[in-house]
């Protein structure tokens, strides 16, 4: 099916260029007319998804599939890979460093959040290969 | 389109004669709403939000801001002049306010209002309506017409946010109306008269986005104004006491002033157009869940920073500092003023136009994907020879329709495409 696909490299340990992924995504959305709370809700979990990489995996991918009535968007990276999933699926559980808690990042809301915000959300972890995390807004 | 009349007559103009087309406006716009055609700089009002970044940047002076001539106060009997606080910060040498105030009476104003006044008032009420709880948080400040329309038209999601009161200007004009007609003037009489800092509020205050009646007659400059004023007020002997205002309204004139006054520990102040957007897209993206209030203004240091001043912003932040000590904390409160919530509401609901590339989504998606396709045959460099910002900006003028479909990139080598 013919759709809109962007790709963007997440800058590691850069907090200030995190987020331009999302930017590009929302003003294609915007674009397109879609429904203002569901630009939110892809704006969040995505966003999140790009600091995460940032903070937890020195960076990595963004990939975003952008149809008529959803958007996928893949969170790729090859950072150490998350041991207990279901641990790190808690709100509250972190494993930030002080440093990064105190730019106020790592309240251990991320992936809560990702899948509070999203119709659907896929998380794989391989110790020492990578994270791959996919959202899906429908709308 | 009836809105982009209205843009085009009461924001910003250009005189063909001086622009040279040198594209410095085009890159500097916020919103990318200005393009180079045929060696001249044209604006795409839909996407102007009256900022005045382009009047600033032009070397040319080919930017005209639009506003009311100062001749315009002779068409009524009773003339009402609004000040704003950030007024103040553009005189030097000025030991009292009141000096200022008098001599507005003196070039020819019956009644001098501060919108100080207004503006102390509304910090009171949006401590009321904080402390009550009942705002969706975080709550944005609307002070700021060039950011109203920039959250109106490109941040949607945040309007649910926005503070829901009049701008001081708004509530000022309202009073002073109503203080004129009580001292026996007719109505038909008064004509009320805003010295604006930038072309965002002569725009709010022509369009009446926010408010069903218009309560300002005319929008004037502040550097028309002070000129008028300049002769006058170097020769005055003493001055009246016509200051009603206390520190309260008088900090609103720089960034962070609206927000101090609003008694909220937890409140995030930012100016400067480009910070504002930055801050709102962070907002968008659900962080900063920590701020409770947030106030922002598109120019840097506040109104002290609008285009249409004629001092430096930070000249101007230093003086009124210095004025601080001569005022009360507070010049009026609430209870005085003794008017209902509804006085200080906004009484209308913005409409949106957004920034969607079609209203049928199919067409905006194919028009989506259009825009990607050539995106990819660009060289990305963003140089904005082409006359656009952008090389996104470039495609998505062809594809609106807003150049002919044949235009071609000038930095492309025929390597791509």
């Amino acid at each position: 099916m013919e759709h809109l696909h962007l790709e963007y490299d997440v800058d590691g340990n850069n907090f200030v260029s995190a987020g331009q992924a999302t930017e590009n995504v929302k003003f294609c959305l915007k674009g397109l007319g879609v429904n203002p709370q569901d630009i939110r809700r892809i704006a969040i979990a995505m966003y999140e998804g790009e600091i995460n990489m940032v903070i937890h995996a020195n960076g990595g991918k963004a990939i975003a599939d952008i149809y008529l009535d959803k958007i996928v968007v893949q969170l790729i990276d090859s950072g150490e890979g998350i041991a207990n999933i279901e641990q790190a699926m808690q709100p509250g559980f972190s494993t930030a460093t002080e440093d990064i808690r105190s730019l106020g990042f790592g309240a251990g809301m991320g992936l809560p959040n990702m899948k509070k915000y999203t119709d659907d959300f896929a998380i794989e972890s391989t110790l020492g290969v990578g994270t791959k995390i996919t959202l899906t807004v429908k709308f | 389109m009836q809105k982009t009349n209205l843009k085009k007559l009461h924001t910003v103009t250009l005189d063909a004669s001086k622009c040279i087309g040198c594209g410095s406006c085009v890159k500097r716009c916020p919103t990318e709403a200005i393009r180079v055609r045929n060696g001249k700089a044209s604006i795409i009002y839909d996407k102007c939000v009256a900022c005045g970044e382009c009047v600033r940047i032009c070397k040319s002076l080919a930017k005209i801001p639009s506003y009311d001539k100062l001749e315009m106060v002779n068409n009524y009997k009773y003339k009402i002049a609004l000040v704003a606080p950030s007024f103040y910060g553009q005189f030097n040498n000025v030991a009292n306010i009141n000096y200022i105030l008098t001599a507005l009476k003196k070039i020819g104003f019956d009644f001098v209002f501060e919108v100080g006044v207004g503006a102390e008032l509304v910090s009171q009420v949006t401590q009321k309506l904080v402390s009550a709880g009942k705002l969706k948080k975080p709550i944005i400040s609307t002070a700021c017409p060039a950011v109203l329309e920039l959250i109106n038209e490109r941040f949607e999601n945040l309007k649910p946010n926005l503070l829901p009161l009049l701008p001081p200007v708004d509530v000022s004009a309202k009073l002073a109306r109503e203080r004129a007609i009580s001292h026996g003037v007719a109505e038909s009489d008064i004509g009320v008269f805003f010295i604006s800092p930038c072309p965002a509020k002569v725009y709010a205050l022509k369009a009446n986005k926010i408010i069903e009646q218009n309560y300002v007659d005319g929008v004037l400059s502040v550097s028309e104004v002070y000129m008028a004023l300049m002769p006058v007020i170097s020769k005055l002997q003493e001055s009246k006491n016509l200051s009603e205002m206390g520190v309260l309204g008088l900090q609103w004139a720089s960034s962070g002033g609206e927000a101090a006054g609003v008694m909220c520990e937890k409140y995030l102040a930012a100016d400067g157009i480009e910070n504002v957007i930055d801050i709102l897209e962070r907002l968008e993206n659900g962080t900063m869940t920590d701020v409770e209030f947030v106030e922002l203004n598109a120019c840097i240091g506040g109104c002290v920073g609008g285009v249409l001043n004629v001092e430096n912003p930070f000249v101007a932040k230093a003086r009124i500092r210095q004025l601080r000590k001569k005022f009360p904390s507070i010049g009026n409160t609430l209870q005085e003023i003794d008017k209902p919530l509804e006085f200080y509401l906004v009484q209308r609901q913005l409409d949106t136009n957004g920034q969607r590339f079609d209203n049928d989504r199919q067409v905006a998606f194919e028009k989506l994907l259009e825009i990607q396709r050539l995106y990819q045959t660009l060289p990305h460099l963003d140089c904005g020879i082409c006359g656009a910002p952008s090389c996104r900006a470039f495609c998505e003028d062809i594809v609106m329709g807003r150049v002919p479909a044949d235009t071609v990139c000038p930095m492309d080598k025929g390597t791509k495409q």
